[in-house]
């Protein structure tokens, strides 16, 4: 059934995307996962790898605006599309209120886990900015942490979801 | 934990698609969420020489409602079915799957064919799909066909597709407004397979039950329909004794094995209780949709 005429293939390609509002060119190999491209390509280590089986949620970036598991994305596969990382959710104002509410609820020990969280936050807050418990608990449920037991993390993103609200 | 080397395509139709695949054979694999295939290339449990990425083509990612069917596109995520208002009442074997897929985040860019013709055995939408009487439309060098999942599931990660052929949708026929469904799970936490799952879709017909679909995840090699308890249903009324009666066919369907999830003895005693469960609450929803008429 197979008759493969391709002996050499094409194993790198060109790749433009848009990482925190600018936009990022390299040549890459097919088989790079989009957490090392934004790791040790663009040199953004804040995006952590944790479990690297898809499980943990520490390398959550948001794919046009989405929050995804940046450890089972190709690279290759993003073409054209715009990320955001923890890098960019401070704005010139400062911290975006998802950080402000992880640093004054002390929604971290360890800190391993925070990106991640924020960034699965941030798009939690940007589809329902008043969430329930139940609902930041739901949208968090892909994200693991060790350390908190989660009270503090719940807590930041309700005090970020206030804090949204005030501003508005 | 590098995949081996492959060569990436990214056709912008299906009609390109089908070439590159008919290029490649069995060593070129089709790329849609990539939450199950992304993992296992990167254990090089799969190592193909070419992935045939389907993100670009356009036209995949819609659930319709049309010719007495609902249609579920190759590209359409977790997600869109946990949104979609057409998935409740008597679609709600869908609806209530979808949420209980992996974690939020994994159901962000996995998808319902994907996972479909990933045919894991704990998969969930395998029983869905089946309870509801699916079908897929695969398209290949030749042409399109039809064939429903329960010909297509066909063993652990094993479908009767071709190499060279996609599915480019999932199509599930209408009910009637006389009729609902449910889908439970038991899951020792989120984002874990099932340690067994349940799939009830049922129409009702005077009072009598017309169509019913049970469905069966994680207790055999593949998705199990539980057609004995469906033949035990068609044409009664659901009664207790009935809903006891399919609910015991049911575990005696199941295939389960003993693991760290839980003995076999306890497994089938869960497939008897989600499927009473089941029964009732698909039941309500059927209904109700008849008192809407």
């Amino acid at each position: 059934m197979t008759e493969t005429a391709v002996e050499t293939g094409v194993f790198t390609r060109s790749l433009t995307v848009t990482v925190n509002g600018s936009a990022r060119s390299a040549e890459v190999e097919n088989r790079l996962l989009l957490v090392h491209f934004l790791r040790e390509t663009l040199g953004l280590t804040g995006t952590h790898i944790g479990c690297d089986t898809t499980s943990c949620g520490a390398c959550t970036v948001l794919l046009d605006g989405v929050p995804v598991k940046s450890c089972t994305v190709f690279a290759v596969s993003v073409e054209g599309r715009e990320l955001t990382t923890v890098e960019g959710l401070a704005g010139a104002a400062g911290l975006s209120p998802v950080q402000e509410g992880f640093h004054q609820e002390h929604g971290l020990q360890c800190g391993f886990c925070t990106p991640g969280m924020m960034l699965a936050s941030t798009a939690l807050l940007a589809e329902n900015p008043a969430p329930s418990e139940e609902e930041i608990r739901w949208a968090l449920s892909g994200n693991i942490c060790r350390c908190t037991g989660y009270q503090n993390i719940v807590k930041a993103v309700q005090y970020a979801a206030a804090k949204m609200k005030e501003a508005s | 934990m590098y995949p081996a080397r492959f060569e990436y395509h990214a056709p912008a139709s299906v009609e390109e698609a089908l070439s590159l695949l008919e290029r490649y054979g069995d060593e070129g694999k089709l790329l849609a969420g990539g939450q199950s295939l992304v993992p296992l290339m990167k254990l090089r449990f799969a190592s193909p020489r070419a992935l045939v990425d389907l993100n670009r083509i356009e036209g995949l990612d819609a659930i319709r409602q049309e010719d007495g069917h609902l249609t579920i596109g190759a590209l359409v995520r977790h997600r869109d079915c946990e949104r979609s208002e057409a998935l409740r009442g008597r679609y709600g074997v869908l609806g209530d799957a979808a949420p209980q897929i992996s974690d939020p985040i994994v159901r962000n860019l996995g998808t319902v064919v994907g996972s479909l013709a990933h045919a894991d055995p704990q998969g969930d939408w395998g029983s869905a799909l089946l309870a509801a009487g699916g079908h897929v439309e695969a398209v290949g060098p030749s042409g399109t066909r039809t064939i429903s999942v329960d010909d297509l599931l066909q063993g652990p990660f094993t479908t009767a597709l071709e190499p060279t052929e996609i599915v480019t949708a999932v199509r599930v026929p209408d009910p009637g407004p006389r009729a609902g469904g449910t889908y439970l799970k038991l899951e020792r936490k989120v984002g874990d397979f099932a340690t067994v799952g349940v799939a009830v879709h049922l129409s009702l017909a005077n009072g009598t039950v017309g169509r019913a679909g049970i469905a069966l995840t994680a207790v055999g090699p593949r998705n199990l329909r539980a057609r004995e308890a469906e033949e035990r249903l068609a044409g009664a009324t659901l009664d207790d004794e009935t809903i006891r009666e399919a609910a015991q066919l049911a575990a005696e369907a199941a295939q389960p094995r003993s693991d760290n999830r839980g003995s076999a003895d306890y497994k089938r005693s869960v497939v008897r209780v989600f499927t009473e469960r089941g029964l009732r609450e698909a039941a309500e929803t059927a209904r109700a949709g008849e008192e809407e008429r």
